[in-house]
């Protein structure tokens, strides 16, 4: 009768080493960004979108490589809604004007209202939050509740009110501020949760520890870490201010009309898209277009910079 | 539950009137005098002048207009619209159509993102799902204003539909081309959300255990999968409802409906900064209230959440 403790099963012993995965040790430190890096470069959608952000900039900043029709004086109302012609690829506003020389010359407004209002709302949203996020305590309470009370006001309506109140001083620059002034509640609160996230991190202990201050950790140490979800929603934003410069212009609150605008220019064909539809749907695809190129930028940096999207993707 | 209810509606309060300052703040610096602009080419007495402007607070400084609006607001009293009408009324016309045209755009874009979220996140990684993101992510790039026009033209007017504009008749069924419309701009960020949970639920053991105890598919989805992966899409909804509000506004006036937006969009139009006012105002109000009620849905969709 042998003891019944030696008859359990023991798994049979392996001298072999398991394999362990090949780890790069030469070459240069991996980091957030090479990885995202890495990822971006090898998808097609990235550099598809990619390049119509770098022809709408094109667009914007030399309109004449496009075209040299202008795009508002030698507007004939004979050409009123004209189908395209050899110079005119596009055809013809109600107006006469030439619709493609229109298109290109409205991106720079699109873009320079979409960039001014995004560094507007991404710098205020990125002081609130890393203020608020790193400091925490009663300065946390109170800008969090100013960041609610602006959150709670959809940030369109907003631009609306402010563009009604300045009606004497519509440019660029108060459009930007109208919109970039109310839409940065979402982004503090997401760069809020991201320093509140790396300052718990033990490197921010230990910068400390060394006797680094408060003031010169945060700059050295969590804003570069916690600078990802900023360029993320940065690109997002840009989408979000060209249609909201689109929407106040199709509005009537927008630039004055002498400011070329693809929402204005959509605003003024739909008085007539039963007969000549076209001279609307063009304009609305460039906005589209557009938008979707910032979009799909947007999506694929958080998926590249985050690792948990990356998984469910 | 009950003691969580009174403290989100105590620090709502804050939010509310800070809100409510910033609007009305703005509407205080708006240039030119709203007395004079209601005689046109008159030119009335002074003291008639003075006497107006007594009577609507004009005369006394920011803080105190702003609390007899606040008084007023509280008592029910949303003020007057430029050509005299109570907000009140107008809102008791008006709301009840914007409130079919919400829930009508609200059920759409539930239905159809719970629908291809699910199907989607089983697919994940084909064909079908990646078209189904591509044409979420356009839906979500296009402004609301191309959408509207977009539709009006291809279904309404060339395929014929629907009917290109609704007008006085707004019943629910004459309501679904801007419903559609509308719903599909709310429609791509629950879909992607639903999309992302239903792939996180799918891992979870539960889900396992049903599929191993042989329960069916069509059992296993909707009770052991869908459920579970609502909550984002809930929660997205509350900050959907300013696209919503937005919108609306929007959709109103190009399919001519008689709602909120409506009304709003012709202020807009006209100038009418009082009325833009009040009515933003509302919409602030809506929007806190949605989110206070999301906030509160949460427990019932996921018992795990107790509110201390």
């Amino acid at each position: 009768m042998s003891d019944p403790l030696s008859r359990r099963y023991v798994a049979p012993v392996t001298t072999e080493q398991p394999p362990t995965d090949a780890v790069r040790v030469s070459g240069k430190p991996s980091n957030l960004w090479r990885d995202a890096w890495y990822d971006l470069r090898r998808r097609p959608l990235f550099w598809i979108s990619l390049g119509f952000v770098a022809l709408l900039l094109l667009m914007a900043v030399w309109p004449t490589l496009f075209t040299q029709v202008p795009p508002d004086n030698q507007c004939l109302l004979e050409n009123s809604n004209k189908g395209p012609t050899g110079d005119h690829i596009l055809g013809f506003t109600f107006q006469g004007c030439d619709v493609f020389s229109r298109i290109v010359h409205g991106a720079s407004t699109s873009l320079s209202v979409g960039l001014l209002s995004t560094i507007i709302g991404s710098g205020i949203g990125w002081i609130m939050g890393t203020i608020a996020g790193y400091y925490g305590g009663w300065v946390d309470s109170l800008l969090s509740r100013i960041g609610d009370m602006f959150f709670s006001i959809p940030y369109i309506l907003a631009a609306v009110v402010v563009m009604t109140v300045f009606e004497k001083y519509r440019n660029v620059f108060t459009l930007s501020l109208a919109i970039g002034g109310f839409a940065w509640a979402a982004t503090a609160r997401v760069v809020r949760a991201e320093v509140m996230r790396v300052r718990q991190a033990e490197f921010i202990t230990a910068s400390k520890a060394v006797g680094r201050s408060k003031f010169s950790t945060l700059m050295a140490h969590v804003v570069p870490n916690a600078i990802a979800p900023l360029i993320v929603l940065g690109t997002l934003a840009l989408a979000g201010g060209i249609v909201a410069e689109s929407t106040l212009a199709f509005l009537g609150v927008g630039l004055g009309t002498e400011t070329m605008s693809w929402g204005a220019d959509i605003s003024r064909a739909q008085s007539t898209l039963r007969v000549a539809p076209m001279s609307l749907i063009y304009p609305s695809i460039a906005l589209t277009t557009a938008v979707l190129s910032f979009v799909v930028l947007g999506e694929l940096l958080r998926d590249a910079m985050d690792p948990k999207a990356r998984a469910t993707r | 539950m009950f003691s969580y209810i009174v403290r989100r509606i105590l620090q709502l309060i804050p939010v509310f009137l800070g809100s409510t300052l910033l609007i009305y703040a703005l509407v205080f610096a708006m240039p030119g005098d709203p007395i004079a602009a209601l005689f046109g080419d008159k030119q009335p007495s002074q003291q008639l002048l003075d006497a107006i402007r007594a009577q609507y607070h004009l005369d006394q400084p920011f803080i105190v207009q702003y609390y007899y609006y606040m008084s007023g607001l509280v008592r029910g009293d949303m003020g007057t619209t430029f050509s005299g009408q109570s907000v009140n009324d107008v809102l008791a016309r008006t709301l009840p159509v914007t409130g079919r045209l919400a829930v009508l755009s609200i059920g759409i874009e539930f239905l159809l993102s719970i629908i291809v979220g699910t199907f989607s996140a089983l697919r994940k990684g084909k064909v079908s799902d990646n078209v189904a993101l591509i044409i979420a992510l356009v839906f979500l790039s296009m402004p609301i204003f191309v959408m509207c026009f977009l539709a009006q033209y291809f279904l309404a007017i060339q395929l014929g539909w629907f009917r290109p504009t609704v007008g006085g008749q707004n019943g629910w069924g004459d309501m679904w081309l801007p419903a559609i419309v509308l719903g599909l701009s709310l429609y791509a960020t629950s879909m992607r959300l639903m999309r992302g949970s239903v792939i996180e639920t799918m891992n979870q053991d539960w889900v396992r255990t049903a599929y191993s105890k042989g329960l069916p598919q069509y059992r296993v989805l909707p009770v052991h999968v869908i459920r579970n992966s609502l909550i984002p899409v809930i929660t997205n909804s509350a900050t959907n409802f300013g696209v919503l509000l937005v919108g609306a506004t929007v959709t109103e006036f190009i399919f001519n409906i008689p709602g909120v937006g409506n009304t709003l969009f012709r202020a807009i139009l006209q100038h009418e900064g009082p009325t833009i006012v009040s009515f933003v105002t509302i919409f602030v109000v809506l929007y806190v209230l949605v989110n206070l009620l999301v906030d509160l849905l949460y427990g019932l969709l996921d018992p795990r959440i107790r509110y201390v």
